[in-house]
């Protein structure tokens, strides 16, 4: 797991009034010295340039500080960001006492975080919600888009609901749309802001070329969602939210997060997809993620994936006997049956996945999309059988 | 005290309220729900009366397949409304596109001489049962008004390799036509193959034409049910097979069966020959009232009940087929089961509602008349002229189209509106069917109790609902078979 943010070590800043809190990396020491104003420098064993905004150094490289020029910025970091590279961007605490990490040029998984604002109180909610106004992240969000790469390849956006401010959620999707024109972009959505056809309108105007938004309906029973999602009217605003959009042709994900409370509807939640909502365009069916309120609510949510392994598989029949486009996301591949393999997806994020200790002997751990961090330190099936 | 609530907390207080639904008794004991949809839930006889007066609890288990199916709703609720409306409008969308099929009789010759033929069969040399050119331009100027951008052209007979210069007449005709239309044109040859030559595979090949032909059973059988000069029907139909596939593409031919007295007690036999000619399916089919059919009373030969049981035995044949691995549709079930588990409505004409007599299919005979549906003219060659909407070189598409023969039989028959049929629970899987009723009871109506198309379609329909009540493999092996159209 990849260290994304914390202390550092020592930040020597010579104006601290120079507004610099997002720094794109560069590792090219050729660029033009009216680039370099706005970058900063990583640091490698090789002569360092002069004139970047910011350097950057690893602990092992910590005596190469004295051959920076004495009016230059920079920072030493733990050894925990040696992955940091270039075209990375990174956002230094306007304390200077901090580093977060916002975009890996090399990670195929970046997503955004755009508010921790919810109407949403998810009893497995690994992002837990915060009522907080923290629209500050929104600015730094406009900042940050221009920054990124323009062959990234795949953007995400989440939260928190990022359409909690609805003009600036717009506001930055046109921002990326203009910055980012050739980039997949993917929204973690709980829809219920597109129940409104005006705003529905307003995000399918901008006429992203290629988007998802990833919409959670957890039960076929209305009751049953509401109570997972913990927001009265949640299931009713979400459906009309997905039919609004797909209305309007845009691209619509349902995902479901398989848990002790929504496995009990599991094939007739996907006879419902199938017959009410044949047309989105994935069902992505998820493992539990051991982070955030899950914890809290362990016991009503644990469930073995060895006890669900044939719903699963009769769940993912029915839709695949509809036609639809399918994925199982989450899993480790001992604990589902064989006919899942089609769907099967290693898709933990590279900063979160891991294999468990009786993963050591497997044969197919490079198949196997292994565990979340928190799945390994938290609590996983007691049934893992190598292959 | 956790910040989060209990599930009682998002349970609704309120009673539901009822969406429209019907119902009928399944059996003894369990009665089937189904909404205009096609959703359909099988309850337990006395659950039927405390969800009709609300007096289910609300903590039933009942109440959240319900809600899921939109059987009922609680108030404020908007999306089991629009779920609804999205499906119907689905369901109904076809009948916005208007005609598709189009079925061109260029001649009622055939070198065969079924008992059981459908239209009077005529000797292979009589050219005055042949269409003519002036008859094909009008009726390609008929198809051409047509608003559905897909139209599919069928060549029927007698035998229409007999005419084949008026099919390749009409091809070229269409083709030439389309290429300022732009339309989705495909074309069918109804054929026994018995005449098939490098020629016509040929041009067969060069416009996509797609040969839909006939097989009865195995060879005693089929040469039993369509004879012809010589006795070697099955032997022309295999090699026919054989040639077609290799010429045209595996999937471009196709075979319909006919069902007689003969092919009763043999249900297997007749899908082990279809297994065994490679084919993945097969119509399971009743013997239609028309023609010559009614006339040498082989029609009546045999009862509703007896092929009920054919059907249904041969459609456990195919469900155990599918269970082991071998994938082999039945294809009238499959069309039931499209409407049943999904929102699309396949058009297969007997099961439309409005009717597709004429707005789904329209057939241009030979002699120039058109008729409502490839029924109509064969109930016109027995001297019934009901469903002759007009003559190609004498009337307007309006005239035809809006003629009082077509509308009265649409709207009379009209499922939603007409006596039993509109309270029947099965209505979403049925379909008017005006050109039989009249054929047999002289009413597009006709009464219900007394319809053995009512009796042989509600059977089928309670059948298939009770298998895959009965069994989840063969209802997910359904599912299958529905999504396929």
């Amino acid at each position: 797991m990849l260290k994304l943010g914390g202390k550092i070590i020592r930040i020597h800043a010579v104006d601290v009034h120079r507004d610099l809190t997002l720094l794109k990396v560069s590792t090219s020491r050729n660029l033009p010295e009216v680039l370099r104003r706005e970058i900063a420098y990583l640091v490698s064993d090789q002569e360092i340039p002069r004139g970047f905004a910011h350097y950057l150094l690893l602990e092992k490289h910590k005596h190469l500080v004295e051959v920076l020029l004495s009016d230059s910025d920079y920072s030493l970091l733990p050894d925990d960001y040696s992955y940091i590279d270039d075209g990375d961007i990174i956002r230094l605490s306007a304390d200077r006492q901090s580093i977060s990490v916002l975009f890996r040029a090399s990670s195929p998984h970046n997503s955004i975080l755009v508010t921790e604002q919810c109407n949403h109180y998810c009893l497995m909610c690994s992002q837990p919600p915060k009522a907080a106004d923290d629209s500050w992240i929104l600015d730094e969000i406009e900042s940050l888009i221009p920054l990124i790469p323009k062959d990234t390849r795949e953007l995400g956006f989440t939260g928190g609901e990022p359409t909690t401010n609805r003009e600036r959620f717009l506001k930055i999707i046109s921002l990326t749309k203009s910055y980012l024109p050739r980039t997949a972009i993917h929204i973690l959505s709980n829809g219920r802001s597109f129940k409104d056809p005006a705003f529905a309108e307003k995000y399918a105007r901008i006429e992203l070329h290629d988007a998802m938004i990833g919409i959670p309906v957890y039960s076929d029973d209305p009751t049953l969602h509401d109570y997972i999602v913990q927001a009265q009217g949640a299931f009713d605003e979400t459906i009309q939210g997905i039919l609004n959009l797909k209305r309007l042709g845009q691209k619509v994900e349902i995902r479901v997060v398989i848990h002790k409370l929504s496995v009990q509807r599991l094939p007739e939640l996907c006879e419902f997809i199938a017959r009410n909502l044949l047309f989105v365009d994935h069902v992505a069916l998820m493992g539990l993620e051991m982070m955030g309120f899950t914890r809290a609510n362990l016991d009503e949510l644990w469930i073995d994936p060895v006890e669900y392994k044939d719903t699963l598989s009769k769940s993912v029949s029915i839709l695949a006997r509809y036609g639809m486009n399918i994925s199982v996301y989450n899993h480790q591949l001992c604990l589902v049956n064989r006919d899942i393999q089609p769907y099967y997806r290693k898709s933990i994020s590279d900063w979160k996945n891991e294999y468990a200790p009786e993963c050591l002997s497997c044969t197919k751990q490079s198949e196997c999309g292994g565990f979340f961090a928190s799945g390994v330190k938290f609590g996983y099936s007691k049934h893992l059988t190598p292959f | 005290m956790s910040k989060f609530q209990k599930l009682e907390f998002y349970a609704q207080q309120r009673p539901y309220e009822l969406l429209p639904f019907k119902f009928d008794r399944l059996n003894d004991n369990e009665y089937v729900i189904t909404n205009m949809a096609g959703e359909f839930h099988v309850i337990p006889v006395p659950m039927l009366e405390s969800i009709i007066s609300k007096t289910l609890p609300l903590t039933s288990e009942l109440i959240p397949t319900l809600r899921s199916k939109q059987f009922i709703r609680f108030t404020n609720e908007q999306a089991p409304l629009q779920l609804l409306a999205l499906k119907i409008r689905t369901r109904l969308s076809r009948l916005a596109e208007f005609t598709n099929l189009h079925i061109f009789v260029v001649t009622l010759r055939c070198d065969h001489s079924c008992p059981y033929c459908q239209v009077s069969r005529q000797s292979e040399s009589k050219g005055e049962f042949d269409m003519t050119t002036e008859m094909a331009d009008k009726s390609l100027d008929f198809v051409f008004m047509s608003p559905n951008p897909a139209i599919k052209i069928e060549f029927q007979g007698g035998e229409p390799l007999l005419n084949f210069e008026m099919v390749r007449y009409v091809v070229l005709k269409a083709k030439k036509r389309n290429v300022k239309e732009g339309r989705d044109l495909q074309f069918v040859i109804a054929t026994t193959l018995s005449l098939l030559n490098d020629d016509v595979l040929d041009f067969c090949k060069q416009h996509n034409i797609v040969l839909s032909s006939s097989l009865d059973g195995p060879m005693d059988l089929h040469n039993a049910n369509r004879p012809r000069p010589g006795r070697d029907s099955h032997q022309r139909f295999e090699e026919g097979l054989k040639k077609a596939r290799a010429a045209l593409g595996y999937d471009q031919v196709s075979a319909l069966m006919t069902t007689t007295d003969k092919s009763l007690p043999r249900a297997r036999d007749i899908i082990d020959e279809y297994l065994r000619l490679g084919f993945d399916g097969i119509f399971l089919r009743t013997l239609s009232p028309y023609g010559f059919a009614i006339k040498t009373k082989k029609f009546m030969s045999y009862d509703t009940e007896r092929w009920l049981e054919f059907y249904k035995e041969g459609l456990e044949y195919i469900i155990d087929l599918n269970k082991s691995g071998i994938r082999f549709v039945e294809q009238y079930s499959s069309l039931v089961l499209t409407k049943m588990l999904t929102s699309e409505d396949p058009g297969f004409v007997d099961l439309m509602n409005p009717a597709g007599a004429g707005i789904a299919a329209i057939v241009f005979n030979y002699d120039g008349s058109v008729y409502a549906s490839d029924e109509s003219r064969m109930l016109a060659e027995m001297g019934d002229q009901t469903f002759r909407l007009g003559n190609i070189l004498e009337h307007s598409y309006e005239e035809i189209i809006l003629s009082d023969q077509l509308l009265d039989a649409l709207e009379n028959s009209f499922t939603l509106s007409a006596p039993m049929c509109s309270d029947c629970a099965f209505e979403p899987y049925c379909g008017a069917e005006p050109v039989y009723h009249h054929a047999i009871y002289k009413d597009v109506v006709a009464r219900k109790p007394e319809s053995s198309f009512c009796k042989r379609n509600m059977a089928i329909f309670k059948h298939l609902i009770e298998l895959m009540e009965s069994d989840e493999q063969i209802k997910r092996i359904f599912m299958g078979w529905a999504n396929r159209c």
